[in-house]
């Protein structure tokens, strides 16, 4: 009499049971969904400690550089001394929190996902995912948001286009779902590259030259904005889920290595946003 | 003093974030794989987490390490200033505190932890994550510290950025093939949540504070160099790695050779 109690990712832990009801009750499902949060909530806890400690001596060097700056340098004592130090405690758990939500829900669930694509031998749907998974990621971010408004107002303010709101607006939509379309393009490069076993370096350094190239022929204005935008694109969300896809897809596909091959999907995401902004902005300007 | 955290407000804010990455997820394991969702009780609590710490994270960032670094950016500027006259000689304890600001949160920086573990358990442990983390570190760093410097003398970004690709191009004819795609990862990888805000904030004091500088044009580059510098670090880390083996193994069997 064997039920089967998923407890780690990966393994299954065999449970026996006493009678044929009890196993019964088991297999059902909501009291699947009552016990496998326990056995989370168990593993969580421990791993929750050791984020806590790894967040701690990780947020160390930053609170002493502005404390030897504040005492030292500037010789003032800290403004607001208890906000700041909640703060920072909020700061110590956010990371111990994300770290191991990550390790629990997402890297899993991403590259499950990425293995059975690429099992599955459908290229079209595998591309599909890729795509819509970088653009999807990119164009919610909110880095990538404030940063598209701070680039529309300084081309508004050097009288590119008019100095209105609505026109401001419109401009930074243009510029976030041009963004977020080169990601979503650069993923779908990335996942060719993967699959046919492309050389990053190529690939890279053909891409640095059309950036030079099309920086002799851009706008002035969007060049310092374009600089940023690849390196704003990648947040916290879709750096983990895009490696997942990567290392998960290469790992799968026999001859190739996680660590060339896997890798690189990020790098294509910066480098992509440069060259498709600088031709946004030739079209508009 | 004021409450800026809204604790609700931030969730709301990460969930929109978040949520759209767990239904593409959840409609195409469903949907388009036709599969059930794999331990779906660890996946929610996964993202609750995430959810959480994300949320908190960022309003422990704009209750304490931002507010803290954007004054003091401004402060060390008026401690520079003398006159209309720029001289960028004197804007040493700028570039220092840029350095050191850049080096902090990148070690902090949750995606690089994640993708420098992903890197340590993809090469078999081979790759340190701990090493990974400095060479990168060190790339912002210095990264910022030119970006600073560019801000205060006012030249052409496109410049530094093509010298910095030349290097790049060169070192990758150079640098052991297996750590290449890594390295051009660990550019995208800094520029995240903590390093972008406090780095927009320190090139945006800096340029409205320097005479002659516009924030809107001078302000920005700083991101791009943040992301271009841990390209030609990871890649010199790798290359003293491979350098220091080589070295290793060579005076050994010089060693050997001699009894």
């Amino acid at each position: 009499m064997q039920g089967t109690l998923n407890h780690e990712y990966g393994k299954t832990i065999p449970v026996v049971f006493r009678s044929q009801k009890i196993r019964g009750i088991f297999n059902a499902l909501w009291l699947q969904y009552l016990i496998m949060p326990l056995a989370i909530l168990t593993e969580f806890s421990a791993a929750l400690g050791r984020a806590l400690l790894g967040a701690s001596r990780d947020l160390a060097p930053i609170i002493t550089i502005i404390a030897l700056f504040q005492v030292l340098v500037l010789q003032q004592p800290f403004p607001e001394l208890f906000s700041i130090l909640a703060g920072l405690g909020l700061v110590i758990v956010g990371l111990a929190l994300f770290v191991v939500g990550l390790d629990i829900g997402l890297f899993p669930l991403g590259e499950t996902l990425a293995e059975e694509f690429a099992l599955k031998g459908s290229l079209f749907w595998l591309l599909f995912f890729a795509f819509l998974l970088g653009t999807g990621t990119t164009v919610a971010e909110p880095a990538l948001i404030a940063v598209t408004r701070e680039g529309a107002k300084a081309v508004a303010a050097a009288e590119l286009i008019e100095n209105s709101a609505a026109s401001i607006d419109r401009y930074a939509l243009g510029v976030r779902l041009t963004v977020a379309l080169s990601v979503g393009a650069a993923i779908v490069l990335g996942v060719l590259r993967i699959l046919r076993g492309w050389s990053l370096p190529v690939l890279i350094i053909g891409g640095y030259t059309l950036v030079m190239l099309m920086t002799f022929f851009a706008p002035k204005e969007i060049v310092g904005l374009a600089y940023d935008l690849g390196g704003v694109t990648t947040s916290t969300v879709t750096v983990p889920l895009v490696t997942a896809l990567g290392v998960g897809l290469a790992r799968t596909i026999r001859g190739r290595d996680p660590l060339t091959d896997g890798f690189g999907l990020i790098a294509l995401a910066s480098l992509m946003p440069m060259i498709f902004v600088m031709l946004f902005g030739l079209i508009v300007h | 003093m004021e409450i800026l955290f809204n604790p609700i407000l931030l969730l709301l804010a990460t969930a929109k974030d978040v949520l759209p990455v767990l239904g593409l997820l959840v409609v195409f394991q469903t949907l388009v794989l036709k599969r059930p969702i794999p331990r779906p009780g660890r996946i929610i609590f996964g993202f609750g987490a995430v959810l959480v710490g994300m949320a908190c994270f960022l309003g422990g960032l704009d209750l304490a390490i931002f507010p803290v670094g954007r004054a003091m950016a401004l402060q060390l500027v008026e401690g520079a200033l003398s006159g209309e006259k720029v001289i960028w000689t004197a804007y040493g304890w700028v570039y220092l505190f840029a350095f050191l600001v850049g080096f902090s949160t990148t070690i902090a920086e949750p995606s690089l932890i994640a993708v420098a573990n992903k890197a340590h358990e993809a090469s078999r442990k081979a790759i340190s994550s701990w090493g990974l983390r400095i060479a990168v570190a060190i790339g912002v760093s210095i990264g910022i510290t030119l970006g600073t410097f560019r801000i205060v003398t006012g030249t052409p970004l496109y410049l530094y950025i093509m010298a910095g690709y030349v290097v790049v191009v060169i070192q990758t004819i150079f640098a052991p093939r297996m750590i290449i795609p890594l390295a051009y990862d660990s550019g995208g990888v800094t520029t995240s949540t903590v390093t972008v805000p406090l780095v927009a904030a320190l090139g945006l004091g800096l340029a409205s504070n320097v005479p002659g500088r516009s924030p809107v044009m001078d302000g920005f580059g700083l991101i791009a160099f943040a992301s271009l510098f841990p390209i030609i670090s990871v890649l010199g880390y790798a290359q003293l790695v491979q350098w220091s083996v080589q070295r290793r193994s060579r005076k050994k069997i010089e060693s050997e050779a001699k009894p």
